[in-house]
């Protein structure tokens, strides 16, 4: 029976009728020093790999993975930002040759120009050369490449505070609190604090949510006549019956939330 | 015992050509680094398979506890991340092993492009290899929408409106990642965690079986 190509098999197996197997080189027709992949070549390998993933997990504890806000689609106010990988196609569609009316110039013409070269290279350089140097035209179009790619990276992050970024998006697991709005010291917390920490205690752009704090009344007291950290002195005015009302309501609302 | 196990299953469905194909093969000199050390370069490959594996095993477990939906995507992330046993280090592993990987990947791509080993004969596994590069990326770009938080949210946004931009298909392309030609939303998220783990990763698999039968039929590239 004849197949594809010449080739001969027996029935419809993949045993080729040909008898003659494919036997290959010695090992003592390589040049130089070779070596059994399996198993010493393997074992090197698994050793190296053993030493790369400690340093990986090493990282993974250093720095636990980002975790952002709960999507929230009305904000506004929030600057997108790709992952770091992408900074530098989200860094080109920036400039004005590639944006607005050219946008098709930076999200299609260039990229594509760029990935399809790199797609096609074996046919853009078919000379036999293989030493960089001998093929001057393909190294330094992947040079100017590289550097590109390197350069629209750094141009996008060095204009990310990523510190103040991080710490406004800390995530905040929203719990369903019923304030309770008769509460009297709800009334002195719409006179002294409403203004900074929001309508629910939410916090806001000046100040932070006042729930899950770990203040006990007291604590929370000083802090309201003698401010914290950015938290200004004399916030509070009123009574000091008000101020225990106040102090025990926010408590109240913590204890709810746990 | 185990040599009468292979013996019995080698009779019946010779095996041992196949055991041959993957493992019994020797390692050249040039790309041995206890003989060259400069031969590290060789080892971006390996180590990105090696870091992919890492995707698939930690990917798998993450799908244990995540839900795709826009109410529950979030708060199953937040609950991994802060309560279950080892669950930080899981997504950790997840997270930071896409950007490895596609480091690794770069460095792969730069060591095959400049020792130019992509020429003749092995011109189909450099764009198989580019491929898998491309198939990298999307996955990555599929994955950071999961976690449903702001970040998330509105990078996908600015990427829909972007293929919205691409002449002809482009409308037709942003209704069909993310469910509809306006809302990004609960459609969206669901089709993006189809691409990133169904769709995606089975043409990884294509792609890098190819890669590997590819490099074995042919061999590594000799020295410069």
């Amino acid at each position: 029976m004849k197949k594809g190509k010449g080739m001969e098999f027996v029935g419809d197996s993949r045993i080729t009728a040909d008898k003659k197997k494919f036997i290959p080189k010695d090992y003592s027709e390589y040049p130089g020093k070779t070596e059994a992949f399996w198993p010493n070549f393997l074992l090197k390998e698994w050793l190296v790999g053993a030493v790369f993933l400690v340093g990986f997990l090493c990282m993974t504890v250093a720095h636990p993975a980002p975790l952002e806000k709960m999507a929230d689609p009305t904000d506004a106010a929030y600057i997108p930002l790709p992952d770091w990988y992408f900074l530098f196609l989200y860094q080109l569609l920036k400039y004005e040759f590639a944006s607005g009316p050219y946008n098709v110039i930076g999200a299609i013409v260039i990229p594509g120009l760029a990935f399809g070269a790199l797609f096609l290279a074996p046919f853009l350089d078919t000379g036999s050369k293989r030493r960089p140097i001998q093929r001057p035209i393909s190294t330094t179009l992947m040079f100017l490449g590289i550097i590109s790619v390197i350069w629209l990276t750094w141009e996008a992050a060095s204009h990310v505070e990523w510190e103040t970024r991080a710490e406004e998006n800390k995530p905040v697991l929203e719990q369903e609190v019923d304030i309770n709005t008769e509460d009297p010291g709800y009334a002195v917390y719409e006179q002294s604090c409403i203004s900074c920490h929001g309508e629910n205690l939410q916090g806001g752009a000046a100040a932070p949510s006042l729930i899950g704090i770990e203040y006990d009344v007291d604590e929370i007291k000083d802090i309201a006549v003698n401010g914290i950290n950015t938290m200004p002195a004399d916030q509070f005015e009123g009574s000091e019956e008000e101020l225990q009302q106040l102090a025990e309501f926010i408590v109240s609302v913590n204890e709810e939330a746990e | 015992m185990l040599q009468k196990i292979y013996d019995w299953i080698d009779e019946r469905v010779d095996i041992t050509p196949l055991w041959r194909d993957i493992a019994d093969h020797e390692v050249p000199e040039h790309v041995n680094p206890a003989h060259h050390f400069s031969a590290f370069v060789y080892c971006f490959g390996g180590l990105t398979f090696f870091v992919t594996v890492i995707q698939i095993l930690s990917g798998m477990f993450l799908t244990m506890y995540y839900v795709p939906d826009i109410e529950n995507a979030w708060r199953s992330v937040y609950y991994l991340q802060t309560e279950v046993a080892h669950g930080q280090i899981v997504r950790g592993m997840h997270h930071w092993g896409a950007s490895v990987v596609i480091v690794m990947l770069f460095l792969h791509t730069l060591r095959v492009f400049f020792q130019g080993a992509y020429k003749k004969p092995r011109e189909l596994n450099w764009m198989v290899g580019v491929s898998i590069f491309f198939v990298m990326l999307a996955l990555g770009l599929t994955g950071y929408l999961l976690p449903w938080d702001n970040k998330a949210y509105f990078a996908t946004q600015v990427t829909l409106e972007i293929a919205e931009g691409v002449p002809y298909i482009g409308e037709m392309a942003k209704t069909l990642l993310s469910g509809d030609p306006e809302i990004v939303g609960a459609q969206t998220l669901t089709r993006f965690f189809a691409i990133h783990v169904f769709f995606l990763p089975a043409a990884l698999f294509a792609l890098m079986g190819a890669h590997f039968i590819l490099i074995r039929k042919q061999g590594i590239s000799g020295p410069l």
